[in-house]
């Protein structure tokens, strides 16, 4: 570093101090940081180390030991397992239904003016901000009222619903940020509205129909407040995990929280790995 | 013919998805406020008779566990604030070239189940645990210490659970601000605290309202926490909704209650994005 001294201007000398000093109290900054992801880590290290916890009684939160016990037994729990299945499929099946509901709306608002267009944002902003426990109780009256059973179909539309405004919004954001103009050249060049949707529109969009995608799927499987107002017997592996408080949550379950986590945070890194290379 | 179908396209594009949220979404509150003004019991049956007085009964019963979600949705949010800006301020201005890395980190909790991961933080408040255990066993925490069953334990789970939907809006908002707008006010002779408040700050705060928008009303009406931190001593609105649906089938003092939490929410809510513009609080909240 040069030194300062002997030149005239009164501020030279200010602005390497700013600079230092602004190294300085980033190190603080940055010591806090790590400590507020520590502290957010923290549960988590503790919920995959008692995967490993060789315990024997009902509860799991004493340190007996390591083994790989529950990830040889994962399966072993008919009930928990079953939780589980359902909570991946109806996730996966509503990801799909959502996301190419979401993507049709997304694209409407982002692309078209028309009339109804205020309700709909409207509707989708106070599906956002709405309290997911009022979503589920105004539900289930709903099917009370119809005397609908409840069970696995009503999960499925609830989560379909409460996704759809997160898919459209997404979607909405990639298309405001298109080119018309690309489009039009498709249909310039001869192109119909279907393939150039097909052909033009789709893939510029993809990204964004992709993450709106990954958004359903998280918010699906992860769900309880909605799916505890509209599953009837039906049992998801939140469910499950919850009402396993009152005896005793098995390992397995940190064992598959661990696997969930394991396999989420490959998928981001992999997906952020492409979308850099891209 | 051609033009007709072109007017008609955004509506069909709309309407599967539109049909869906009509039906699953503004239909049911429909019927929610309806039954939310009958009378009856799950053994004779709910009639309609418009009986108002639901809802002061649900105040008159329910108020203190109404203010109580509500002050509980404040502590959490203002600690959310307080936790989250200023590692979003550290992230964005010195992240350098790792900025995605961290902010990756401090999202990892959306990787695991958020009742998991209210059910690991109340591991590691358990006097037991594997925290508190070995801690107290040492001679380090006084043996009569307790976190648990308190409203305390509450908050900091709530905390503790939406800090990542407070750290995200702030980032995004500091990350847009121009740098050199930063610069421009240290050549007008602002000092550190001055370019900070005056600049940093104002234009940060949309990040902030959004983040306030997407923790405040999960937290004000969640019941997870609560039930699996708070005993019996801290119960909290969302928890007296679900026992009257399910332990009491109180359908119609549970939709009163439910439809009074959504009405104070909602409308807070909206007076703020009005003040804010819409879109903007909608495009924050998809990230």
């Amino acid at each position: 570093m040069t030194t300062t001294l002997g030149k005239p201007a009164a501020s030279a000398p200010a602005p390497a101090k700013r600079r230092r000093r602004a190294r300085r109290d980033g190190l603080g900054l940055r010591l806090y940081t790590w400590l507020i992801i520590a502290w957010l880590m923290l549960p988590i290290a503790i919920m995959i180390l008692f995967g490993f916890n060789d315990t024997h009684s009902k509860q799991n939160f004493q340190w007996e030991g390591f083994t790989l016990r529950w990830y040889q037994h994962l399966f072993d729990k008919g009930d928990l397992t079953r939780a589980l299945w359902n909570s991946v499929s109806i996730a996966l099946l509503s990801t799909v239904i959502t996301t190419v509901l979401g993507t049709f709306v997304g694209i409407a608002l982002g692309r078209f003016r028309f009339r109804g267009k205020g309700v709909t944002n409207l509707v989708l902003f106070a599906a956002i901000s709405c309290p997911e426990i009022v979503m589920g109780s105004s539900l289930l009256s709903m099917f009370v009222s119809l005397d609908l059973p409840r069970g696995y179909w009503t999960v499925l539309i609830a989560h379909v619903m409460f996704s759809i405004s997160f898919v459209a919004v997404t979607v909405r954001a990639r298309v405001v940020g298109l080119d018309p103009k690309v489009e039009e050249a498709a249909k310039d060049l001869g192109a119909g509205p279907v393939e150039t949707f097909r052909l033009v529109t789709l893939p510029m969009i993809m990204p964004g129909v992709l993450s709106g995608a990954l958004l359903a799927f998280a918010l699906s499987i992860d769900d309880f407040v909605i799916t505890n107002f509209t599953s009837g017997s039906t049992v998801t592996f939140p469910l499950w995990v919850y009402a396993s408080t009152r005896t005793g949550t098995p390992p397995q379950v940190n064992v598959m929280g661990t696997l969930i986590f394991a396999v989420g945070v490959l998928l981001a890194v992999v997906s952020a790995r492409r979308g850099r290379r891209t | 013919m051609r033009r007709l179908r072109g007017a008609l396209a955004p509506y069909l594009m709309i309407l599967p998805g539109g049909l869906w949220m009509a039906v699953f979404f503004v239909v049911p509150l429909v019927f929610m406020f309806s039954v939310s003004l009958m009378t009856g019991n799950i053994i004779d049956g709910f009639k309609q008779t418009w009986h108002w007085q639901n809802y002061t009964d649900g105040f008159h019963t329910y108020g203190d566990k109404l203010v109580r979600s509500l002050w509980y949705g404040l502590l959490a949010t203002v600690a959310c604030i307080a936790l989250a800006y200023p590692a979003a301020y550290w992230i964005a201005f010195k992240g350098g070239r790792r900025k995605s890395t961290y902010l990756f980190l401090l999202l990892l909790p959306f990787f695991v189940s958020f009742v998991l991961r209210t059910l690991a933080w109340k591991l590691v408040l358990t006097d037991n645990g594997p925290l508190l255990g070995p801690l107290r066993n040492h001679g380090l925490l006084p043996s009569d210490f307790h976190v648990l069953d308190s409203g305390f334990a509450v908050v900091s789970g709530l905390t503790y659970n939406f800090l990542p939907f407070m750290v995200l809006p702030i980032y995004v908002a500091l990350e847009r601000i121009d740098y050199r707008v930063i610069e421009a006010s240290y050549d007008l002779y602002a000092s550190r605290t001055q370019a900070f408040l005056r600049v940093v700050l104002p234009l940060s705060l949309p990040g902030v309202f959004a983040g306030v928008i997407m923790t405040f009303v999960p937290v004000a009406s969640d019941y997870v926490n609560s039930e699996v931190l708070g005993g019996p001593n801290n119960v909290m609105i969302g928890h007296i909704i679900r026992t009257e649906y399910f332990d009491n089938s109180s359908y119609a003092l549970a939709s009163a209650l439910s439809f009074s939490l959504m009405a104070l929410l909602l409308v807070g809510i909206f007076a703020y994005a009005r003040a804010l513009g819409t879109e903007d609080v909608l495009e924050a909240a998809g990230r």
